[in-house]
């Protein structure tokens, strides 16, 4: 195991942590206005996310710092040649961002829908464009001999990158439902709870046409399940954590449902990275110019500096978000401080 | 406009406007420090009412520096993609440890602080609100570390094969403790603390001059952000400004002859109380004091100075640079005698109450120390130009190849829109809190401070009591 490995695994697990956190609010966010009816109970939506979305959100900051420490050749690549849609996702961002802080500051009806409709919105074409780009990458990017990507957005709007991002939209839709059930009660949990079948069945019929246009596209990360059979693991895990989500909604265990549909994402995002080890970025013009976490990463002393940082850092972090989750445990309040 | 300048333009426009927002974070969590440790101290109510209103501010504050911020570590790799992949052993590293030591203390603890005032006792609450203060110190310690090495590298090794060229580190400890980053990391927290202070001094000011609802929480305000300010200010205008010129001078010679205009090398060098720069022909006119330039930048007033026309690489901002400077400089040492001024009619007898006119100085405080800020993050970066880091890459040489003129274009459209419309929304908010002033307490708290757990161990035990509160 090289230094390269261990990096490309906590790429990995970083990424997976910003999924499934900030992806449980990217889902709540996309429910907000179907789920909610009155204005108390958009409050509590907000509330169930309101104190931890910014810690939520950095692991997608320091998911960019670490492919720009680790792999600064991937980072540069990618963020350089997928531009417009990381200007997109910039937008979608700042806007996500400032809205849970305004909405409450005014108590104008028109106010404070305006801005549920802003937050919906945003978070909608957040994780569209996180699953766009995502799609991309599994499908393949024009990476030429001098690293660059050279692309327009209608280019990288492909059939399958769009199927992909559509997925996402489902998942986090679902992965947020869940939430809110774990998270609030009466009417809106009941709401939640009926919202179920229809977002699990999208998201199953939807991820089950990814798996089919992967294979039948020949996509390069599918080679590796056809060369060799230990992978199916991860994906079916992934299918029985579903089964569990399913499960433990019917018996109103919500944290558990919860936990599974955690496990669930962080399983279908291994079984991808599976595919595309040890590539990160896989040209579709010449394989001779793909981007390896061997070639396209930093020198050994970088390496084993961001390693000393993180595992420093990390077990603080984690220590403290636990914590922090466990503050605000159980259902959600609306205090008068609240947003 | 070449794809270059527009890069330029972008990154100039969103690290300006992403820099009104950590120093405002930095200093005023510092504020809310003192002020919920004044309620620890004294118990009295109103400095608990005032933590309330302060921590609402807080709130939209670190929300638009977040916003802003995300927008900056994206944009090196999608506008800088040369300069990403040269640096990327280097810089990348301490943004990534940023990430980990100080992004997750500030967001982990983040919603503890805005929403702990009913689900914490005050030592927890004051405790929460620490951890995110220190985030944003340690936020603001590691981007100056990444900038500083841009500005004074070392601890790197130039590597050529594999290409692309990059500079690898060598050094941790050298690559992180450059020259340059003592004085300037110091310079940086006094700036910030000075803006923190002074939009609590602007407020309180302000109270006492139009809210009489509020005025005594207005002076409440005075009696900490007045001292806190004028320490900062006077620190930084006499202590680590002057150091962190003193660094220009021995470390950036290019950078120090631009800030004062200076085009031919000479012994005694004069400084420029103001001016104009003509950079075509190479002459700078204005009011100039002999000697003050060699003296202030090497303690002797005879030495010499290297002049622009004598540089190798002469710097390409040298108007902008010097502007700036002056602005800085300026209104940063008249700042002084105005703090010392209101602080004299403060503590003699609180007479500042009386005096109106004085109270406004005060209430502008706050935007002359944004605008200061302002002007001194650019003279630390239009002053490095031509260079992204100083005497290795050239800012032109970092750009990316496949971004087309048209795409930033558009998108600096874009983010000319979007912030204009943040920044309005912004200040009718602020404007709005301001007004609406701090709420009395019964509307805010939901239960008395005592019911509120005040240990660790009360918080952890309390089992069932966020569930038990659902049905308020």
């Amino acid at each position: 195991v090289t230094l390269n490995e261990i990096w490309f695994v906590l790429f990995v697990v970083i990424v997976g942590g910003y999924l499934i956190l900030d992806g449980f609010d990217m889902g709540v966010g996309i429910l907000h206005l179907i789920l909610a009816k009155t204005d108390q109970e958009r409050r509590t939506i907000l509330n169930s996310i309101g104190p931890v979305w910014d810690g939520n959100e950095v692991w997608l900051i320091l998911g960019g710092g670490v492919l720009f420490a680790v792999f600064p050749f991937a980072y540069a690549s990618l963020f350089s040649g997928l531009y417009v849609a990381f200007m997109l996702v910039l937008v979608v961002l700042i806007l996500r961002a400032v809205t849970l802080e305004f909405r409450s500051q005014r108590p104008g009806a028109r106010w404070r829908s305006g801005w549920d409709v802003v937050f919906s919105l945003s978070s909608l074409v957040l994780a569209l464009l996180l699953g766009v780009a995502f799609g991309a990458v599994l499908a393949g990017l024009p990476l030429g001999p001098d690293q660059e990507i050279e692309v327009n957005l209608f280019e990288l709007l492909t059939p399958f990158a769009l199927l992909v991002g559509l997925t996402t939209v489902a998942m986090f839709a679902m992965h947020g439902a869940i939430y809110l059930m774990m998270k609030t009660g009466d009417a809106l949990q009941a709401r939640a709870k009926r919202s179920l079948p229809y977002l699990m069945g999208g998201f199953v019929m939807l991820n089950t046409l990814v798996v089919a246009a992967a294979v039948v596209l020949e996509l390069p990360f599918t080679q590796r399940y056809l060369d060799q059979i230990w992978p199916v693991v991860f994906p079916a895990a992934a299918l029985l954590a579903m089964v569990g989500v399913w499960y433990f909604v019917q018996k109103a265990r919500f944290f558990d449902a919860f936990v599974s549909s955690s496990l669930m994402i962080l399983l279908l995002l291994v079984a991808g990275a599976v595919g595309m080890h040890p590539n990160l970025l896989v040209s579709n013009i010449d394989a001779a110019y793909n981007l390896t976490i061997f070639n396209a990463a930093s020198e050994e002393n970088t390496m084993v500096v961001a390693l000393v940082i993180a595992l420093i850092g990390m077990p603080f972090v984690l220590l403290y978000t636990a914590g922090v989750y466990y503050i605000f445990r159980g259902k959600v309040s609306v205090e008068p401080d609240s947003y | 406009l070449d794809a270059e300048t527009l890069a330029r333009l972008q990154f100039t426009l969103t690290a300006s406007y992403h820099f009104i927002f950590p120093p405002l974070s930095i200093g005023l969590g510092l504020m809310l420090l003192f002020v919920s440790g004044m309620y620890l101290r004294t118990k009295d109510s109103k400095w608990r009412r005032l933590s309330f209103f302060w921590v609402k501010i807080y709130g939209i504050v670190f929300a638009m520096g977040v916003a802003t911020g995300v927008v900056m570590e994206f944009e090196f790799g999608m506008n800088w993609a040369e300069y990403s992949r040269f640096v990327g052993n280097v810089f990348g590293s301490l943004l990534a440890a940023e990430g980990v030591f100080a992004f997750f203390l500030e967001g982990g603890f983040l919603g503890l602080m805005l929403f702990g005032g009913n689900r914490l006792g005050p030592k927890m609450w004051f405790t929460a609100s620490l951890m995110v203060v220190v985030g944003a110190h340690f936020s603001a310690l590691w981007i100056v570390m990444a900038n500083s090495w841009m500005q004074t590298p070392a601890g790197y090794a130039i590597q050529d094969l594999p290409t692309p060229r990059r500079a690898v580190m060598t050094d941790f400890w050298q690559t992180v403790f450059t020259p340059s980053f003592g004085p300037r990391i110091m310079h940086v927290f006094f700036a910030s603390w000075t803006a923190g202070a002074a939009l609590v001094a602007s407020v309180s000011a302000y109270y006492v001059l139009r809210k009489q609802q509020f005025a005594d929480l207005g002076k409440a305000g005075l009696s900490i952000a007045l001292p806190a300010f004028i320490v900062f200010a006077v620190a930084n205008a006499f202590i680590f400004g002057p150091e962190s010129a003193r660094n220009v001078a021995e470390y950036q010679p290019s950078k120090l002859a631009a800030m004062e205009g200076t085009w031919d090398t000479e012994a005694g060098a004069q400084a420029y109380l103001f001016g104009w720069v003509d950079t075509e022909a190479g002459t700078t006119t204005g009011v100039a004091v002999p000697n003050l330039l060699s003296f202030l930048a090497t303690g002797d007033p005879n030495a010499t100075i290297t002049g622009i026309n004598d540089m190798e690489t002469p710097p390409t901002e040298v108007g902008l640079t010097f502007q700036s400077y002056h602005l800085m400089v300026g209104l940063g040492m008249a700042i002084v005698p105005f703090a010392l001024l209101s602080a004299g009619l403060w503590f003699w007898k609180r007479k500042l109450l009386d005096h109106r006119w004085a109270l406004w100085i005060v209430v502008s405080s706050v935007f002359v120390s944004l605008f200061v800020i302002t002007m001194g993050w650019w003279v630390a970066e239009f002053g490095r130009q031509p260079w992204v880091v100083f005497e290795v890459m050239m800012t032109a040489a970092g750009t990316s190849a496949v971004v087309s003129a048209e795409e930033i274009l558009v998108s600096l459209g874009g983010f000319v829109l979007i912030y204009t419309l943040l920044l309005v929304l912004f200040l009718y908010l602020l404007n709005a809190k301001i007004q609406h002033g701090p709420a009395p307490l019964e509307e805010v708290e939901s239960q008395p401070v005592s019911e509120l757990p005040d240990t660790l161990r009360g918080i952890f035990a309390a089992r069932g009591r966020g569930e038990g509160r659902m049905t308020k």
